[in-house]
């Protein structure tokens, strides 16, 4: 009885002790996030000075007005979205037909083309032959050189072909094809129904990745009409190129007056703009995550 | 739709036929054992299916390790790919002998495998707390909030960065001077840069990083733990020699993918923080390869040192492969 008491308090101990590393870790990630937001909506001179460390102080919006001013952030906004929509749904054109395919054990030849595309997992022509594709292809300063070039992603179409092979059986299959169903319709109006988790899984990964790019437009863009919004976020976070231009051409006056210091509207701006561009995503993802964790797990599965 | 049924059907017969009429189970024969040819041609539209892909691969990615060769050859883009004249491993020499190629060397090795040290365990130890925390609003906010920064982009990333280490005005400035430190000058000191690229990516991917090892620990049989607890182990004893073993071939998979890729540090968030006073610690061979190739558009020689930071990455990955085939039982193939 002694014994057992004494490992239950040292249980209960090493308990406290994991909920306490779990708390530190909450608090070391979260922290950053919480200041951000409240800076943003925080009077600078407050921020700058440390004054301001967790709760907004001096609560204004300016931050937001210039940034919603500034035509260049709207212009990538859109440009954004767009390339998203579009390039994700041609990486799901891409994907699940391919990864459904390969799923398939009657299908001759899925090895040899399931080892060509992992192949290209462990090694690739490298960044300046791919840059010399895109170019003769003459895609620089187009969309579709933000696009074609990352099509489709080898784990992305492990994870969907691990999904179809667990998911739908095979007798499902066997079935449609004695009714005489050909592969087509079997695919869009059997199987695509009943894969709706990674569809959205698969969406979901494709549309982070092409909403967070930024070296594609770096490489191959040069007319500031099509960046995406990572590229105006690098020139105002990161190349701190705040000209009246990016912090917005037309400040309004009351605005300008209440702050005299440039320094401290590039600040603002900064925490401001961080908030607008990672919103969409910090907006769904609570909702999203389930879907998100699939997908890492689906993959990890056979991986 | 029946008639694709109908092609497919007196075909698939009709090859099979001269092996068939000698059989005696024709029937049972005919329903499962079909020649390849006409399993190819009854699923005519698979290869449908995987085209795109296979075209996708083939251009994107096959070409350009066609486009290798120029690493051998002076290429001039006006006499294109095939007609530069050949230089066998000119531009090889001419890296391997530059003074920098020793600092870059070290950088992008030290770099990852600081980045392996700190990054690696991490998401192990995380994974290991969280299964030991019951389901419920605590352990689902800290993995929610734990998760959420992986999705920010590299670009605000690196923005966070340098916004939270300015020396005027930044948060973790402020935090360190609070204890009565003076902060260095993080990203202008050479001797820090490695650091704040480490802990601000064990930030950004530690939590992530727990999925898959969560999803490995969720395999455990519980009557592993009923037994020991009857034996009475304690709770940490259970994680360490029941949990623990349990995602150890996770683990070998993970560190081996890995070691594979230890010249492989990326060029994406470097770039963005790089600047002229980190340089010479903050410079790695794809850093280096975007910048003599895009840049100042020598593309033969950049061509080069990026194929010698994939043909080592590839044996890397080969031979760490091959010690854990040896060793333990898993590996990659």
């Amino acid at each position: 009885m002694v014994t057992a008491m004494k490992e239950s308090r040292s249980d209960k101990l090493f308990l406290v002790f994991i909920y306490l590393f779990l708390a530190a870790a909450l608090v070391v990630v979260l922290y950053p996030l919480i200041y951000i937001l409240s800076a943003s909506i925080s009077t600078p001179k407050f921020v700058s000075s440390g004054e301001m460390w967790l709760l907004p102080k001096g609560l204004t919006l300016d931050g937001y007005k210039l940034v919603m001013q500034n035509p260049k952030i709207w212009i990538g906004y859109g440009n954004t979205i767009f390339y998203t929509v579009l390039g994700t749904s041609i990486n799901l054109l891409v994907t699940l037909p391919a990864a459904y395919a390969l799923s398939r054990s009657d299908f001759i030849g899925r090895q040899f083309i399931m080892a060509m595309f992992l192949v290209t997992m462990f090694f690739s022509g490298g960044l300046v032959p791919s840059y010399l594709l895109v170019k003769e292809l003459g895609m620089i300063n187009s969309i579709w050189a933000l696009i074609l070039p990352v099509s489709a992603s080898v784990w992305n179409i492990i994870v969907a072909r691990t999904f179809f092979q667990s998911t739908i059986p095979k007798e499902l299959q066997e079935a449609a094809h004695m009714d005489g169903c050909t592969n087509m319709r079997l695919f869009f109006q059997i199987v695509l129904p009943l894969s709706a988790p990674i569809i959205a899984v698969m969406a979901l990964f494709y549309g982070v990745s092409h909403w967070n790019s930024y070296f594609s437009s770096l490489i191959y863009l040069n007319d500031e009409m099509k960046y995406p919004l990572q590229m105006v976020l690098r020139q105002i976070l990161v190349l701190q190129e705040m000209t009246a231009e990016t912090t917005g051409a037309s400040i309004s006056g009351d605005i300008a007056a209440a702050m005299n210091n440039k320094a401290e509207i590039a600040a603002l701006v900064k925490y401001a703009v961080i908030i607008v561009s990672t919103l969409p995503i910090i907006v769904v993802y609570p909702f999203l995550q389930r879907y998100f964790v699939q997908g890492v797990m689906i993959g990890s599965v056979k991986g | 739709m029946k008639e694709s049924v109908e092609i497919a059907g007196p075909e698939g017969v009709d090859l099979q036929q001269p092996r068939m009429g000698r059989s005696p189970g024709k029937m049972r024969r005919l329903a499962s054992g079909k020649s390849t040819w006409s399993k190819m041609l009854q699923n005519w539209e698979l290869y449908l299916f995987v085209a795109p892909a296979v075209l996708y691969f083939l251009i994107f990615h096959y070409a350009p390790m066609y486009g290798i060769q120029i690493a051998f050859k002076n290429f001039i883009p006006a006499k294109g790919i095939l007609n530069s004249e050949w230089v066998g491993f000119q531009h090889f020499e001419r890296f391997f002998n530059s003074y920098y190629f020793g600092d870059l060397l070290w950088n992008t090795l030290s770099l990852s495998l600081y980045e392996l040290a700190i990054g690696f365990p991490l998401p192990i130890i995380l994974a290991l707390a969280f299964n030991e925390v019951k389901n419920g609003f605590f352990k689902k906010s800290v993995q929610t909030v734990t998760y959420a920064p992986h999705f920010i982009s590299v670009v605000v990333m690196a923005g966070m960065i340098i916004t939270f280490l300015s020396p005027s005005s930044g948060m973790l400035v402020r935090l360190i001077e609070l204890f009565g430190i003076d902060a260095p000058k993080f990203l202008d000191d050479p001797s820090w840069f490695k650091t704040v690229y480490v802990i601000s990516g064990v930030w950004q991917n530690a939590g992530w990083g727990t999925i898959i090892y969560l999803a490995a620990l969720s395999g455990v049989d519980p009557q592993l733990h009923e037994a020991a607890i009857v034996d009475g182990a304690s709770r940490f004893k259970r994680m360490l020699h029941i949990n623990l073993p349990t995602i150890v071939p996770t683990i070998s998979i993970l560190l081996i993918l890995n070691m594979g890729n230890v010249l492989g540090v990326g060029y994406e968030k470097v770039l963005l923080l790089q600047n002229s006073l980190n340089m010479e610690s903050s410079d790695v061979i794809s850093t280096f390869v975007y910048r003599s190739g895009l840049v100042n558009a020598q593309f033969s020689f950049s061509t080069a040192v990026g194929l010698f930071n994939s043909v080592v990455n590839a044996i890397l990955l080969v031979t760490v492969n091959q010690i854990a085939k040896r060793t333990s039982k898993t590996s990659l193939w």
